[in-house]
């Protein structure tokens, strides 16, 4: 369902955040990136939602080639992928019931399939009775889920998280991967960027280690593999 | 939604709607004038009939003239006594020896060719001279020209402006929901999903913006209509009548109004869309 090949990213700064890149990733599958900081994880994630576009080479996701995507195709791309971010991006005014409805009425669902939805989702990550209440209410643990929910409100057939335990104590991160794990039992393909060793090295999956922009290592159930 | 924006909006337009009141009523009467020229060329004295029906035909194959009307000396002299009133008498002795020459009145479609085809009409044979109030007529159009030019130019600047000010102050609140697009466009919302609800606060923005110089312009018009027009007897010069002149104005006014507010916001929003 991923597809790049030869995928090159210079920033307009001049620094080069991708180097070459070839990966396949079936649906369904389960893949870490780990590599040290500045390695460029963040960037290779970044293509794969058409939020940066590669300089050179090709990207193609769900059959959307996004090396040469028109921009008015992309909001419909999205939709087909979840995005969970370290920092959460809920919105602060919003109950944790419309931060989620959110994504259903950028889509224009009508009011009773988004009521449905939203709790059903809701309940998948344990808070159906924290429907009223607003981010800064809930711990970080659960401002995680209730971005879990957001991304996978709309069934995509992708979610990508990048370092999505990043801000959390090892307990809480442990939950959230749990909710990550359920979302891929399903058939959703999950690509999650982690500094994580004990994530990585417990739950094995597949692992891709990117350094200076090149991918040096991809191994089913690998290792974290850094110290630290 | 900010009061300095409602601000720029209004006072654009009570500037917009006092320019186009003034420019509209000066093309009226602009109009009324140029409607008004003709040309009057004076046959020679000595010209027989074949050849007055010759310079008729003359006349009417050019063509840029609308009409042309052939009045004999004594249908001239009877207009001139006519239009002297109780002076008018004393011509009445020239009657029995008329001093006055046969005419033609042309009229052209446009009258903005009055020179032209007066100019050719000079060249005719068994002509005279040609008259069309030369001077005043030159420099009316000229001015008319230019008042138009200006007049346009000033409105389009002030709607500019207006439209740079709004951009300017909504960018400030969009600013502060910079965050709240970003994670729209996260979801997958399209431009015209964000664009909307910021299309519909700069119509409101423009519409309420518009109430004030509305009221302005009318009150002032209605005004001007009832005390000023009493003082301007000419009567080739008349303003354009209240109604339904000033409900035009407000329309177009609004119309202006609802145009700024939402260029204004659509604009500011551009630089959080691009992908
Ligand atoms: N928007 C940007 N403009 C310019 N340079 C950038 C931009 N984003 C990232 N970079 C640079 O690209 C390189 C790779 O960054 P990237 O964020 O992909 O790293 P990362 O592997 O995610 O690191 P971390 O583990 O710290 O999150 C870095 O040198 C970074 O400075
Ligand atoms: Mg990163």
């Amino acid at each position: 369902m991923i597809d790049m090949q030869g995928v090159y990213k210079t920033y307009p700064n001049g620094v080069t955040a991708l180097n070459g890149i070839d990966v396949r990733i079936e649906q369904g599958e389960f893949v870490y990136v780990v590599g040290p900081s500045g390695a460029g994880k963040s960037t290779f994630i970044k293509m794969i939602f058409r939020e940066e576009k590669p300089t050179k080479g090709t990207v193609i996701v769900n059959d959307y080639k996004l090396h040469d995507l028109k921009w008015k195709k992309v909001p419909y791309l999205r939709r087909n992928i979840g995005v969970v971010y370290q920092d959460f991006k809920l919105l602060p005014k919003m109950t944790i019931f419309e931060n989620v409805a959110f994504a259903l009425e950028v889509i224009e669902e009508g009011p009773k399939v988004i009521r449905k939805r939203v709790m059903e989702v809701l309940d998948q990550v344990g808070l159906k009775n924290k429907a009223r209440f607003i981010p800064d209410e809930l711990s970080g643990g659960e401002q995680q889920r209730v971005a879990i929910a957001r991304a996978i409100v709309n069934h995509p057939q992708l979610v990508i998280a990048d370092e999505p335990t990043g801000n959390l104590d090892p307990e809480t991160s442990w939950e959230i991967m749990k909710i990550l794990e359920e979302i891929n039992a399903s058939g959703t393909t999950i690509l999650m960027a982690t500094h994580s060793k004990e994530i990585v090295n417990t739950i094995k999956k597949r692992v891709i280690a990117i350094e200076d922009g090149i991918v040096v290592r991809d191994e089913h159930r690998g290792e974290y593999g850094y110290e630290i | 939604m900010t009061v300095a924006s409602v601000g720029a909006v209004t006072t654009t337009l009570i500037l917009v709607g006092a320019f186009l009141a003034l420019m509209l009523n000066l093309n009226q009467v602009a109009g009324n004038i140029e409607e008004d020229v003709e040309i009057k060329a004076l046959v020679e004295v000595t010209a027989d009939e074949a050849q007055v029906d010759e310079i008729r035909q003359k006349i009417d194959d050019i063509p840029e003239v609308a009409s042309v009307d052939y009045s004999s000396k004594e249908e001239e002299l009877n207009g001139l006594i006519e239009s002297m009133g109780e002076q008018g008498e004393t011509w009445e002795m020239f009657e029995q020896d008329n001093p006055l020459n046969d005419a033609f009145v042309i009229k052209t479609d446009d009258p903005l060719d009055t020179f032209d085809v007066a100019s050719e009409i000079e060249g005719f044979e068994n002509i005279q001279e040609v008259n069309y109030g030369e001077d005043v007529v030159q420099n009316l159009f000229r001015f008319n020209k230019y008042a138009r030019n200006i007049g346009l130019a000033l409105i389009i600047g002030l709607v500019f402006t207006a439209i740079f000010l709004i951009s300017n102050t909504i960018k400030i609140t969009i600013m502060a929901r910079s965050k709240e697009i970003g994670i729209m466009k996260l979801v997958g919302a399209t431009n015209a999903f964000i664009r909307w609800p910021f299309f519909i606060e700069g119509l409101l923005l423009g519409i309420l913006g518009s109430v004030i110089p509305i009221a302005v312009i009318i009150s002032g018009y209605y005004y001007l209509d009832a005390n000023v027009s009493q003082l301007i007897t000419f009567d080739f010069v008349s303003l354009m009548p209240f109604n339904p002149f000033a409900w035009q104005l407000s329309l177009i006014i609004l119309g202006i109004g609802a145009v700024i507010g939402v260029w204004g916001s659509v604009m500011s929003v551009r630089k959080f869309l691009k992908v």
